[in-house]
C-alpha cells in the first residue's frame, strides 16, 4: 500500500513540476525515480522513454507505466499513470475556468491573438525537429507526400491513415528484405 | 451521453496518436469537425494553455477539451480515456519487454508510421498556421494581395521563429513575449 502511494506522489510530482511534456520530463523523471527512489537506473529510465516512443500514447505516461509495472505490477502501473496526469487535470481546469471567463476582455483577447502566433512558431519548430528525425530516404518522402495529401484533401479518418501506415511499413520492409528495393 | 462520446473519442486518440503531444492535434481537428465541441481556431488557445501549464501536453489538452465539453467530470473522463489504451498496451508490453523491443514487425511498422505521422502532424499544423497568419477569407472577398496575410502576425512569426531557433529558450518565454506584443499592438 505504501509503495502505491509513493508511486502516485512521485509521479504527480514529475507531472506537476515539468513544463513542456515529452523529453522535457526525462531529466526530472530520472532525478525522482533513479536518484531519489532507486526504482530504476537512469539508463533504464532513458530506455523506457525511447521504448515509449514506439507505443501510441504520451511518452511520459508510457514511461511512468513501465516503471510502475516494474515496482508493483498492474496496480503499480495504474497508480503511476494516474499520478503523472493528476496535476494536469487540476491545473488546466483552473486555467480553463479563468480563460473562459476573461477571453472576451479586450486585453486578454489581444494577448491571445499574439500568443496564437507564438504557438505557430512552437509547432513550426516541432515540425522541423520531426522532419529532421523521421524524414530520411526516398520512401519516407513518398509516404510523406501521400499521407500529407490524404490528410489535407480527403476526410479519411486519422485512425485509418495510421493503420494503413503500419501495414505499409511492414509490407515495404518485407519487400526490402527480399532485395527488390534498396 | 456526452461523457461516453468524450471517452470514446479520447480513447481513440490515446490508441492511435503515436508520436507524442502534437500527434493528438489531428484527432482534435477531427473532433471539432465531427462534434463541434470547439472551433478549429480554439485549438491554438488549447496548445498555448497546454504549453504554459506543467504536465504532459496531451493530458493538458484533454483536460481543456473535456472541461469545455462537460465541466470537471468531462476533464477527468477525457484524461482517463486518453491514457486508458496505453495502460493496457504498455502493461502487456512491459511483460514481454525483450520480445517487443526485438520484434522486427514493430520496427517495420515504424518504418511506415514515422513519415506518415510526420505528414499528419504537418498537415494539421499547416491548417492551424494558415488560419492564424493568413487571412484567405478576407482575400477572397477583396482580392487585394495585402489582405492575403495578416502582416503584423507574419512579422511577429518571423521574429519569434528567429529567436526560437537561435536561443531555444523555454516555450513559456515566447508565449509571454507574444502576449505582450499582442496587447501593445492590439492584434
Amino acid at each position: 500500500m505504501k509503495i502505491l502511494l509513493d508511486l502516485y506522489i512521485t509521479f504527480a510530482k514529475v507531472g506537476g513540476l515539468t513544463f513542456g511534456g515529452g523529453y522535457a520530463m526525462l531529466p526530472i523523471m530520472q532525478k525522482e525515480v533513479s536518484e531519489k527512489k532507486g526504482w530504476a537506473t537512469e539508463v533504464e529510465v532513458a530506455d523506457y522513454f525511447a521504448l515509449a516512443q514506439s507505443i501510441p500514447g504520451l511518452f511520459s505516461v508510457n514511461s511512468a507505466i513501465f516503471i510502475g509495472y516494474k515496482q508493483k505490477g498492474v496496480l503499480g502501473s495504474v497508480v503511476s499513470a494516474l499520478g503523472i496526469v493528476s496535476p494536469s487535470i487540476f491545473i488546466v481546469t483552473i486555467l480553463a475556468i479563468f480563460m473562459n471567463r476573461f477571453l472576451y476582455n479586450p486585453i486578454v483577447y489581444h494577448a491571445f491573438a499574439g500568443i496564437r502566433v507564438a504557438v505557430c512558431v512552437l509547432i513550426f519548430g516541432a515540425i522541423i525537429n520531426l522532419w529532421k528525425k523521421n524524414m530520411k530516404g526516398i520512401v519516407a518522402y513518398t509516404l510523406f507526400a501521400i499521407a500529407f495529401c490524404v490528410s489535407l484533401f480527403t476526410s479519411i479518418s486519422v485512425v485509418f491513415i495510421v493503420i494503413a501506415a503500419i501495414f505499409t511499413g511492414i509490407i515495404l520492409m518485407q519487400i526490402k528484405k527480399r532485395g527488390v528495393i534498396k | 451521453m456526452v461523457l461516453i462520446t468524450l471517452f470514446l473519442e479520447f480513447a481513440k486518440a490515446g490508441l492511435f496518436a503515436a508520436g507524442g503531444g502534437l500527434a493528438i492535434i489531428p484527432f482534435l481537428i477531427e473532433m471539432s469537425e465531427r462534434h463541434g465541441w470547439f472551433a478549429e481556431a480554439e485549438i491554438m488557445n488549447m496548445i498555448a494553455l497546454a504549453e504554459s501549464a506543467p504536465g504532459p501536453l496531451g493530458a493538458n489538452m484533454a483536460t481543456f477539451v473535456g472541461y469545455g465539453v462537460a465541466g470537471f467530470p468531462g476533464a477527468v473522463v477525457a484524461v482517463i480515456a486518453l491514457i486508458f489504451p496505453a495502460l493496457i498496451l504498455v502493461t502487456i508490453i512491459a511483460k514481454f519487454i525483450t520480445q517487443f523491443s526485438n520484434s522486427p514487425y514493430v520496427k517495420d511498422a515504424f518504418y511506415g508510421l514515422r513519415p506518415v505521422v510526420c505528414a499528419m502532424i504537418t498537415a494539421a499544423c499547416w491548417g492551424l498556421i494558415r488560419s492564424t497568419i493568413f487571412t484567405l477569407d478576407l482575400f477572397s472577398e477583396t482580392r487585394n494581395l495585402l489582405d492575403l496575410v495578416h502582416i503584423p502576425s507574419l512579422i511577429l512569426f518571423g521574429v519569434l521563429l528567429f529567436l526560437y531557433i537561435k536561443f531555444k529558450k523555454h516555450p513559456v518565454f515566447y508565449l509571454a513575449g507574444a502576449a505582450i506584443v499582442g496587447i501593445v499592438f492590439k492584434f
